[in-house]
C-alpha cells in the first residue's frame, strides 16, 4: 500500500460529500443525485462513478471484489482492483460470497448476495430518458412530474421494428412505482435480481449522477401488457460448468463456425467446476 | 352556455416592447376562432401564452376542464397544466419538426400521446395509430417509416393525427398551412375542417393567410401592434372591414 494517499486515494471531505450523496440516493430509491465528480486517475468510462462511490464506502475491514461483465480477471477489472490495494491496501477477493463490496461493470454475480454486502455499479449515462430527449431541463421535468410515456415509445418502436422488445440489456425498470431508472447496461436477464437483500449504488462519474436502491426495493420492468417483460438468455448450459440457470457469453472458438456458450460469472463457474459439475467441453484434468 | 375557454386581459411584454396586450374573448365549444395580423403583431405569443408555454404578464386563461369545471390555467401546477395539454388541448405547431419525434416511426408518434396517458397495451395502440393514419389520409403502410421519410404535408397531417389521438376538445393552431404549397394547403384545410366539424372541436387558428381563416373559422381577431383591433364574425370583418387596417389586410389579398 502506497503513504502518499489518503486511505483510498479521495481526501476525507470529497467522500464525505459522497457519501451525503450515497444517504440521499438511499432515502429517495431511483432518483439521480446529482455530485461533484472528481477527476480520477482513469479516462471517464473506466468507471470512474463506480471507484468514487467504491472509494467513499470502503473501510479498511472490507473484502472487495470487481467485476467487468462477470469476470474477474478482465483489464478493467484488474486495474480497478489493484488501484483499490495500492491507495487503500485492502484485502481483494474474487469469490462472491467472501467480498462485502463488489464493484461491478454490466452485470450482477450469479450467487444471490446478502444483506452484509455492497454492490456498486458503474454507469455511463444515468438518465434513462436521453436519447429519447435530449434535454436534461426537460427530462428532470419529466422525472419530477411523473411523465413516462416517451419510455414507452422506445418499447413500442422495438416491437413495430423487430417483433418483440429487443432492447437487451440497460432495460428500463420503474423503482417503488415512481422513478423511472436505468440499472446501467446489465443484460435483461439480470433485472429480476435487483430486488435483492444487498444494497445498490450506481454511479456515474462524468454524468455526475448517484442514485440507488436500498434492499428489497421492488424493481418492475417496464413491458406492455401484451408484449411481457422476458429476461432471457441463450438457450444453452455452460459448456465448461453445465449450469443452466446462468448469464452466458458466446466465445467463437475457430473460423469454422465453432463456438462455445460459457457462463459470464466467471468466480461463479470456477466455483461449480470445482464442486465437480462439468460441462460437454470440459477438460476432465481440471 | 359556459365558455370552454376565457381569456381575460392577457398582456404579455418582452422587456419595453409589448407582444401581446390586454386580450379578451370568450371560445364556445364547437367554435372557431381565427386571429390575422402581420408578422410581429403578437399572433404567436397570444397563442403561446393560452396555450401555457410562456406565462403572460398579466391576465387569465380560463379554461372549463372535463373534472372541475371552469378553473383558471395559469394559476394550475404545472403537472395539472401538462397533463391537460396532452389530453384535453391540442398544438399544431407551424413546422411540423418542432410537433413530432423525427426519431421515431408514424406509428410512435401518434401513439405517444396514448402511452403518457397509461396506455400499455401494444394491440390497442398500434390499432389506435393505423386508424388515425388512415383519417389523415396517410396509407396505413407507412405505419413503421420515420416522419423525416414523409413529405411536408404528410408531416403535417401526421402532426394533426398525433395531436388528436387522445379526443381533445380545443386545439391551438399556428399557421398550420405555413410553407405548404397551395394544392397541398387545400387539401390539408379539407381535412381540418372535416375534423373539426365530426369531433366538435373547438380551435384558435393563427394565420395570416386570410384563406384560411374563410374556410376554417367562424370568428375572427384582427391584431396589430400587440393589440386587437376588430373581430366579429369571419365574412362580415373579411367583406365589410371597418378597421384602416384591416381594410389594408383584406385588399392586399391577390385576387386571381
Amino acid at each position: 500500500m502506497s503513504d502518499d494517499y489518503n486511505f483510498a486515494y479521495l481526501d476525507e471531505q470529497t467522500k464525505r460529500m459522497i457519501r451525503r450523496a450515497i444517504l440521499k440516493a438511499l432515502a429517495i430509491p431511483g432518483y439521480q443525485v446529482p455530485f461533484a465528480s472528481r477527476e480520477m486517475p482513469m479516462p471517464y468510462g473506466w468507471g470512474t462513478g463506480g471507484v468514487q462511490v467504491t472509494a467513499a464506502t470502503l473501510t479498511p475491514d472490507d473484502r472487495l471484489k470487481v467485476i467487468d461483465q462477470g469476470a474477474d480477471d478482465t483489464t478493467n477489472a484488474v486495474s480497478i482492483r489493484k488501484f483499490f490495494e495500492r491507495t487503500a491496501g485492502v484485502e481483494v477477493v474474487t469469490s462472491t460470497s467472501e467480498a462485502s463490496i463488489i464493484q461491478t461493470r454490466h452485470r450482477i454475480p450469479e450467487e444471490p448476495l446478502g444483506d452484509d454486502q455492497i454492490l456498486v455499479y458503474q454507469v455511463p449515462i444515468p438518465e434513462p430518458l436521453r436519447f429519447l430527449e435530449p434535454r436534461e431541463s426537460e427530462t428532470r421535468k419529466m422525472h419530477a412530474l411523473e411523465e413516462y410515456g416517451l419510455m414507452h415509445v422506445k418499447l413500442y418502436e422495438d416491437i413495430a421494428r423487430h417483433g418483440h422488445i429487443a432492447t437487451a440489456y440497460a432495460y428500463p425498470v420503474k423503482v417503488e412505482g415512481r422513478y423511472v431508472m436505468d440499472p446501467s447496461p446489465i443484460p435483461k436477464f439480470d433485472n429480476p435480481k435487483m430486488e435483492m437483500a444487498a444494497i445498490q449504488l450506481f454511479g456515474a462519474g462524468r454524468e455526475q449522477r448517484i442514485y440507488a436502491l436500498p434492499p428489497w426495493t421492488r424493481v418492475v420492468s417496464l413491458d406492455f401488457e401484451d408484449h411481457p417483460f422476458d429476461p432471457s438468455k441463450a438457450e444453452h448450459p455452460c459448456a465448461l460448468c453445465g449450469a443452466e440457470d446462468a448469464y452466458l457469453d458466446e466465445v467463437i472458438t475457430d473460423d469454422q463456425g465453432g463456438r462455445m456458450f460459457v457462463c459470464s460469472d466467471t468466480d461463479y463457474c470456477e466455483t461449480r467446476r470445482a464442486n465437480g459439475h462439468r460441462g460437454e467441453l470440459a477438460e476432465d484434468a481440471a | 352556455m359556459t365558455p370552454l375557454l376565457s381569456v381575460r386581459n392577457i398582456t404579455k411584454r418582452y422587456g419595453p416592447h409589448l407582444g401581446c396586450g390586454d386580450i379578451s374573448f370568450d371560445l364556445y365549444p364547437g367554435e372557431v376562432m381565427g386571429i390575422v395580423g402581420e408578422s410581429g403583431s403578437g399572433k404567436s405569443t397570444l397563442l403561446n401564452c393560452l396555450a401555457g408555454h410562456i406565462p403572460p404578464d398579466d391576465g387569465r386563461v380560463i379554461f372549463d376542464t372535463r373534472a372541475d369545471g371552469p378553473r383558471d390555467t395559469l394559476q394550475m401546477g404545472e403537472a395539472a397544466r401538462r397533463m391537460l395539454s396532452r389530453t384535453d388541448w391540442a398544438f399544431v405547431h407551424q413546422h411540423a419538426r418542432d410537433g413530432l419525434r423525427m426519431g421515431v416511426s408514424a406509428g410512435g408518434n401518434i401513439g405517444e400521446r396514448l402511452m403518457a396517458v397509461g396506455g400499455r397495451n401494444y394491440g390497442t395502440i398500434r390499432a389506435a395509430a393505423g386508424d388515425w393514419l388512415g383519417r389523415v389520409e396517410i396509407s396505413e403502410s407507412r405505419i413503421d417509416d420515420r416522419p423525416s421519410t414523409f413529405s411536408g404535408g404528410m408531416q403535417q397531417r401526421l402532426q394533426i393525427a398525433r395531436n388528436l389521438v387522445t379526443g381533445p376538445r380545443l386545439i391551438f393552431m399556428d399557421e398550420p398551412t405555413g410553407g405548404l404549397d397551395v394544392s397541398v394547403q387545400a387539401r390539408l384545410l379539407d381535412l381540418l375542417r372535416g375534423l373539426v366539424r365530426d369531433m366538435g372541436l373547438s380551435a384558435i387558428v393563427v394565420t395570416h393567410d386570410l384563406a384560411v381563416v374563410r374556410l376554417l373559422a367562424h370568428r375572427l381577431m384582427v391584431m396589430k401592434d400587440g393589440h386587437v383591433v376588430e373581430s366579429g364574425l369571419t365574412d362580415q370583418v373579411l367583406d365589410d372591414p371597418q378597421h384602416g387596417y384591416t381594410q389594408l389586410l383584406v385588399s392586399s389579398v391577390l385576387q386571381v
